[in-house]
C-alpha cells in the first residue's frame, strides 16, 4: 500500500492490514511509544550515538509513560499489559535505536522479571515500583568474559556465611553496569562444576567491593552502556538471595523474556530503515529520475517489504502463543534468529541504497546496521538460536 | 471544577485524499482519523485545570460516527473521567447544527467551563463553540491563548493582528482554545489501560435544521510550477530582475 | 435588491483594512442585486463615528455608530447583541463581517442568537436567487467547497485579504446607535488591548511578509529575516511552527494550519523546508520566493521562484540589493 501521508513522522509498516489484528489498546499503546520516540528520541539519537552516550535524561519520561516491566502486574506500579503490547513497545523503541530499546529490555525483562518470578513479596514490593518508577536502574549480571554463550561455565562465586553472603567473580558486556543502582547477580553457590548451584542476587551497586567500568571501543550500541561488574569479596545480606531462583534455567527464563522483546525490536529497526529508505528511493534524482525508479532499487524495497511483513505475522502469532501461556523457548529462538537477521539485511540494503548519504550519522540506516550486530549476538547468537532449534527438531545435540 | 470538552473526529490532516464521486465530500477510503488539532488542545487546557485547580471531573463528547467512540477513549487515556459519544453517520458540514446537538447535550448540567478547539481542521468555520455559547446563554471568550482560572472568575488573552487582547469573565463559560497555549501530553501506558474501565454513553446526535450544505468541493489548481533561478548569492540579482520585471511585486 | 450590514472593524478608533475590504464586499454584492444599501456598523469610544466618511470612500451609504466610554477596547457582548438586534428587524438580507480575529469571534455569536447559519471564512460570496453561495478553503486549503446558505439573514465571514479595497463612495450617513446590552451589564470586559512588540505591520495587512523556520539554526539568526523585512519596507516576519514551538518567536507570528493563514502580494521563506502544515498558511500568496540550501525541499514546489543555497549568505544579499532598488527610487 502505498504512503499517503505526506508527513515526516513515522507511520509504519502495514502491507497486509496488521494492524486489524490488534486490539484497540495494543494499537494505542503502540502509537504512544510511537509518538513519544517521534518527538523525544529521534532528535538527538544521532548526536548520542556518535558521541557514545546514553540519554539517560528520557529515563524519567520513560518511566512515567509506564515503558518499564510493561507487562508486570499493576500492583507493583507496573502497566499491566498483554505480551503483544510489550513487544509493540519493544519494537516501537528500537524504530529508535537498538540501544535505547536493550535498556528497556534490561530494566524489564532482566531486573524486574527475575525479581518478580523467583523474588519473595517482601523483595518486590521494594523494588519493583522503583524500578518501574525509574527510581532505581538495574542491570543483569550473567556473561563473564570467558562465559559468554556458555553461561552454565560461570566462575562468579557466592559463599555462604553467617551473616549472609559474599560473592566474587567478574561479569562483562554488562548493559547500564556503570548506571545502575541494583544488580541482579547469578552466581555459583556451590562447587565450580555444579550448575545446579546457580543463585541469583540482588546486589546493591553502592555494595562495598563492588565497581563497574564502562567499556570503552565500542562500534556499535553506542548510545548504551556496556560494562564490567567486578565482585571483590562483596558482602551482602540473607535476604539478598532470590529465594525461588536456582539452576540455570532461572536466568535463560529472564533470557526467554528478553528475547521475546529484541524479537519484536528487530521488526522495529528494520521498519525504520525500510521507510528510510523509501522516502529516499522517492525524492532522490539520478539522472533526472528518482532512484525509486530503477530496477535495482525496487528489488531492494520489495526484499525489505516481504521480510518485514513475514517476521510482522510472526512475531504477532508469538505474543499470542505468550499471552496463552503456551509459549516455548524453542519458538523464541525461531523469532529472534529471523528477525534479527532479516534486519540486519534491511539494515545494510538501506545503507547502500542511501549512497554516499548513508554514511552519515543524520540518516539512520548505518546506525541500525552497527547496532543490529551486537543484537545479533547477544541474548544468544544467532549460531546458538540454530543450535537451540536444530536440538528441537532432531532431539540430538550438537553444542 | 466541573469541565466539559467537545471534540469533533477529522481526517488526518497531512493524508492525501481525492474527492468522492458525488462531488460533495472527501473519499473516506484509505483515511485515517484523529481528533482536530485544537480539540486536542482543549482537552489538554481541561486536564491542567484541574491539576491546578484540585480535584474535578473532565467530560469529553462529541458528535459522529462509531469511530469517534475511539478517539473518545484517547481522551479518556489522557485523563479524562467520562465520556458521552453522540452518534450519527454523518455529521453536518452546519455548525449551527451541530451546536444545537451540544447545547441540547450540555444544557442544565453543572458545568463551570466548557472547551471547544478554535476551529475544526477539516472546515475550518470555527463557529460551533460561540454558537453553542449563545444557545445555552452562557458568556463566551474565542481563541484562548493564555488562561488563568481563579474564585470563578477566569482572565483570558487572545491574538489580535498586532496586538494581545485580555478579557475578563465570570464563570460558568464557554471558551474556545487556540495555538500556543498547551501542547497536548501523551498518553502513558496505565492511562491507555485504564480509558476501557471509564464510563462512555452512547446516545443518538440530535442535529438543528441544516441551512448551510456543501454544493461542490473541489481541489484549488495547481500554482503554475514556478523556477529555480540559480544557486547561491549570485542568482539574487536575477531574482530581483524577476520580482520586478516579471511579478511586478516591487 | 439586497440590503447588507457589515460590521466595519475600528482599532483604537481608526478602521482597520478588514473594514475597506468588507464595506467593498458588500457594496458590489448589493450593486449586483440591483443595487441595496450597505450600511456598517462601527463600535468605539466616542469620536469613532469619524470613520464614516472612510467608510463612505469604500461605499457605505449609512454607518451606525455604536460610542461609549466603556467601549474603547469594544466588547464582543454588547457587539454581538447590537448587531444581532438590527438584524432582527428583518431588513438586511446579509449580515457581513470579515474573518478577523475579532470577526470570527463575532460572527458565531450573532448567528446563534439569530439562530440562523454562518458561512465563514470565505473568499467570495454572491446571493442568488434565495440562497447564498460561497467558496470557503477547507482541509487546510487543500480543497475548496462551494457552500450554499439558506435562510435570512445569511451571515457571513469573509476571509481578511480574499477582497481588495476598491473605492465606490457614497455619501455616508451617520446614524447614532445604542447599545442592545448595557456595557456594565455584560458578563465579559475586555480590560487591554495592548500591541505586541514594536512590529507595526501585521501580518494579516502586510504587503511582502518574511518568515523564516529551522533553516536558520538559531533564534538569533532571524535577525537576518527582520533586515530583509526591513529593507523591503513593508515587510512583516513570519514563523513556522516548528520555530515557534522551540520559542525562536511569538506563536502568534507562526503560520500555518494551527496559525495564522496569509495571503500577500509576496512571501519570501528563508530555510523553510515546506511542510504542509505550514503551506496551508501561505498557499494563497500571490508570489512565493524559496530559500533554501536543499534543492529537493518541498518548498520548492510551490514557489514561483527559488534560490538553492546558504541562506547566510544569501539573505543578506538580497537584503543588500533590495535597499539599493529602494534607494533608487
Amino acid at each position: 500500500m502505498p504512503t499517503a501521508t505526506t508527513t515526516s513522522r513515522f507511520t509504519g509498516v502495514d502491507f497486509y492490514a496488521f494492524d486489524t489484528l490488534l486490539s484497540e489498546e495494543e494499537r494505542a499503546i503502540r502509537d504512544t511509544v510511537r509518538s513519544w520516540v517521534d518527538d523525544n528520541l529521534m532528535p538527538i539519537i544521532g548526536d548520542c550515538y556518535v558521541e557514545g552516550r546514553f540519554p539517560k535524561e528520557l529515563i524519567p519520561q520513560m518511566a512515567e509513560l509506564g515503558f518499564f516491566g510493561a507487562n508486570l502486574p499493576e500492583e507493583y506500579g507496573c502497566a499491566g499489559l498483554n505480551n503483544v503490547a510489550y513487544g509493540l513497545i519493544m519494537q516501537e523503541l528500537e524504530r529508535g535505536d537498538s540501544g535505547v530499546r536493550s535498556f528497556a529490555s534490561v530494566q524489564g525483562a532482566l531486573v524486574m522479571y527475575p525479581i518478580y518470578a523467583f523474588g519473595s513479596e517482601e523483595q518486590k514490593r521494594r523494588w519493583l515500583p522503583r524500578l518501574a518508577s525509574g527510581q532505581e536502574i538495574g542491570c543483569f549480571g550473567l556473561t563473564e568474559p570467558d562465559y559468554g554463550s556458555n553461561p552454565a561455565g560461570m566462575i562468579t562465586t557466592a559463599r555462604e556465611t553467617p551473616d549472609g553472603w559474599v560473592l566474587n567473580g567478574t561479569k562483562m558486556w554488562i548493559t547500564n553496569g556503570s548506571q545502575a543502582s541494583v544488580a541482579v547477580v547469578w552466581a555459583k553457590t556451590g562447587d565450580i562444576d555444579d550448575v545446579r548451584s546457580i543463585r541469583g542476587f540482588i546486589v546493591p551497586t553502592d555494595s562495598k567491593g563492588f565497581s563497574a567500568r564502562d567499556q570503552k571501543g565500542k562500534l556499535s550500541l553506542r548510545a548504551s552502556d556496556t560494562s564490567e561488574l567486578h565482585l571483590d569479596d562483596v558482602p551482602l545480606p540473607k535476604d539478598a538471595l532470590l529465594p525461588k531462583s536456582g539452576g540455570i534455567k532461572s536466568p535463560l527464563s529472564c533470557l526467554t523474556q528478553a528475547r521475546y522483546g529484541i524479537s519484536w525490536g528487530a521488526i522495529g529497526a528494520a521498519m525504520a530503515c525500510y521507510d528510510e529508505a523509501v522516502r529516499y528511493a522517492r525524492t532522490r534524482i539520478m539522472f533526472g529520475k528518482p532512484i525509486g525508479q530503477t530496477q535495482i532499487q525496487q528489488v531492494r524495497l520489495a526484499d525489505m517489504l516481504t521480510e518485514i511483513t513475514k517476521a510482522q505475522f510472526l512475531t504477532l502469532q508469538l505474543g499470542r502463543l505468550k499471552d496463552a501461556g503456551t509459549m516455548n523457548p524453542q519458538q523464541v529462538s525461531l523469532a529472534k534468529r529471523n528477525n534479527v537477521d532479516m534486519a540486519t539485511e534491511c539494515a545494510r540494503e538501506s545503507r547502500r541504497l542511501l549512497g554516499a548519504n548513508g554514511i552519515l550519522a543524520e540518516y539512520h540506516s548505518m546506525r541500525h546496521m552497527a547496532n543490529l550486530e551486537s543484537v545479533y549476538t547477544y541474548e544468544g547468537t544467532h549460531d546458538m538460536h540454530s543450535l537451540i532449534l536444530g536440538q528441537d527438531i532432531t532431539g540430538l545435540s550438537a553444542f | 471544577m466541573k469541565i466539559a470538552v467537545c471534540l469533533k473526529r477529522v481526517p488526518d490532516t497531512e493524508m492525501r485524499f481525492t474527492i468522492a464521486p458525488d462531488g460533495k465530500s472527501i473519499d473516506p477510503a484509505g483515511l485515517k482519523y484523529e481528533i482536530s488539532t485544537f480539540d486536542e488542545y482543549a482537552v489538554e487546557v481541561a486536564l491542567r485545570l484541574n491539576e491546578q485547580q484540585g480535584p474535578g471531573e473532565v467530560t469529553v463528547m462529541g458528535a459522529g460516527p462509531d469511530g469517534l467512540a475511539e478517539l473518545l477513549r484517547k481522551a479518556l487515556s489522557l485523563g479524562a473521567d467520562r465520556a458521552v459519544h453522540l452518534t450519527a453517520a454523518d455529521v453536518p458540514f452546519d455548525g449551527m447544527a451541530v451546536a444545537q446537538a451540544l447545547a441540547s447535550e450540555l444544557e442544565g448540567q453543572p458545568y463551570d467551563v466548557i472547551l471547544f478547539g478554535r476551529n475544526a481542521t477539516d472546515t475550518g468555520s470555527g463557529s460551533v463553540g460561540a454558537m453553542a455559547a449563545e444557545l445555552l446563554g452562557l458568556p463566551c471568550v474565542t481563541a484562548v491563548m493564555h488562561l488563568e482560572v481563579r474564585d470563578g472568575r477566569g482572565t483570558a488573552q487572545r491574538t489580535l493582528e498586532g496586538a494581545t487582547e485580555t478579557i475578563t469573565f465570570s464563570l460558568p463559560a464557554v471558551l474556545t482554545i487556540d495555538e500556543g497555549i498547551a501542547r497536548p501530553r501523551i498518553p502513558s501506558l496505565k492511562g491507555i489501560m485504564a480509558a476501557k474501565k471509564k464510563p462512555m454513553e452512547t446516545r443518538p446526535a440530535q442535529f438543528g435544521p441544516v441551512r448551510l450544505t456543501v454544493e461542490r468541493l473541489e481541489m484549488p489548481p495547481d500554482r503554475a510550477a514556478g523556477r529555480i533561478l540559480g544557486t547561491g548569492p549570485d542568482a539574487v540579482p536575477e531574482l530581483v530582475r524577476v520580482l520586478r520585471d516579471e511579478a511586478k511585486v516591487l | 435588491m439586497a440590503d447588507i450590514l457589515v460590521l466595519a472593524e475600528t482599532r483604537g478608533g481608526l478602521a482597520r483594512k478588514a473594514a475597506f475590504e468588507t464595506v467593498t464586499a458588500a457594496r458590489a454584492v448589493a450593486d449586483s442585486t440591483g443595487g441595496g444599501e450597505v450600511h456598517a456598523l462601527v463600535v468605539g469610544g466616542p469620536g469613532v463615528a469619524q470613520v464614516a466618511e472612510t467608510l463612505g470612500r469604500f461605499g457605505a451609504d449609512v454607518v451606525l455608530a455604536l460610542e461609549h466610554e466603556a467601549l474603547a477596547h469594544g466588547n464582543p457582548e454588547v457587539t454581538a447583541a447590537t448587531m444581532a438586534q438590527r438584524l432582527r428587524g428583518g431588513a438586511y438580507r446579509l449580515a457581513l463581517f470579515s474573518a478577523s480575529a475579532q470577526g470570527r469571534d463575532l460572527a458565531p455569536r450573532v448567528a446563534g442568537a439569530l439562530g440562523v447559519s454562518l458561512a465563514a471564512d470565505v473568499v467570495s460570496f454572491e446571493i442568488t436567487g434565495d440562497a447564498v453561495l460561497a467558496r470557503h478553503p477547507v482541509f487546510i486549503g487543500k480543497a475548496i467547497a462551494t457552500l450554499r446558505l439558506e435562510g435570512s439573514p445569511a451571515v457571513v465571514s469573509l476571509r481578511a485579504g480574499a477582497v481588495t479595497p476598491a473605492e465606490k463612495p457614497r455619501p455616508a450617513r451617520v446614524e447614532s446607535v445604542t447599545a442592545a446590552l448595557d456595557p456594565g451589564a455584560a458578563r465579559l470586559v475586555v480590560t487591554a488591548v495592548e500591541a505586541r512588540g514594536a512590529a507595526k505591520l501585521d501580518l494579516a495587512d502586510a504587503p511582502v511578509i518574511v518568515s523564516g523556520g529551522r533553516g536558520l539554526k538559531a533564534a538569533e539568526n532571524f535577525k537576518l529575516v527582520e533586515e530583509l523585512a526591513a529593507a523591503f519596507g513593508n515587510a512583516a516576519v513570519g514563523a513556522t511552527r516548528a520555530v515557534t514551538d522551540d520559542g525562536w518567536r511569538d506563536p502568534a507570528d507562526q503560520i500555518g494550519q494551527t496559525g495564522r493563514v496569509v495571503s500577500p502580494g509576496l512571501y519570501v521563506a528563508v530555510g523553510i523546508s515546506g511542510a504542509i502544515q505550514h503551506l496551508a498558511g501561505m498557499r494563497a500568496s500571490k508570489v512565493i520566493v524559496a530559500i533554501n540550501r536543499d534543492k529537493d525541499a518541498p518548498i520548492f514546489k510551490v514557489a514561483d521562484y527559488g534560490i538553492v543555497g546558504d541562506l547566510f549568505e544569501v539573505v543578506p544579499r538580497l537584503t543588500e540589493e533590495i535597499r539599493k532598488l529602494r534607494a533608487e527610487h
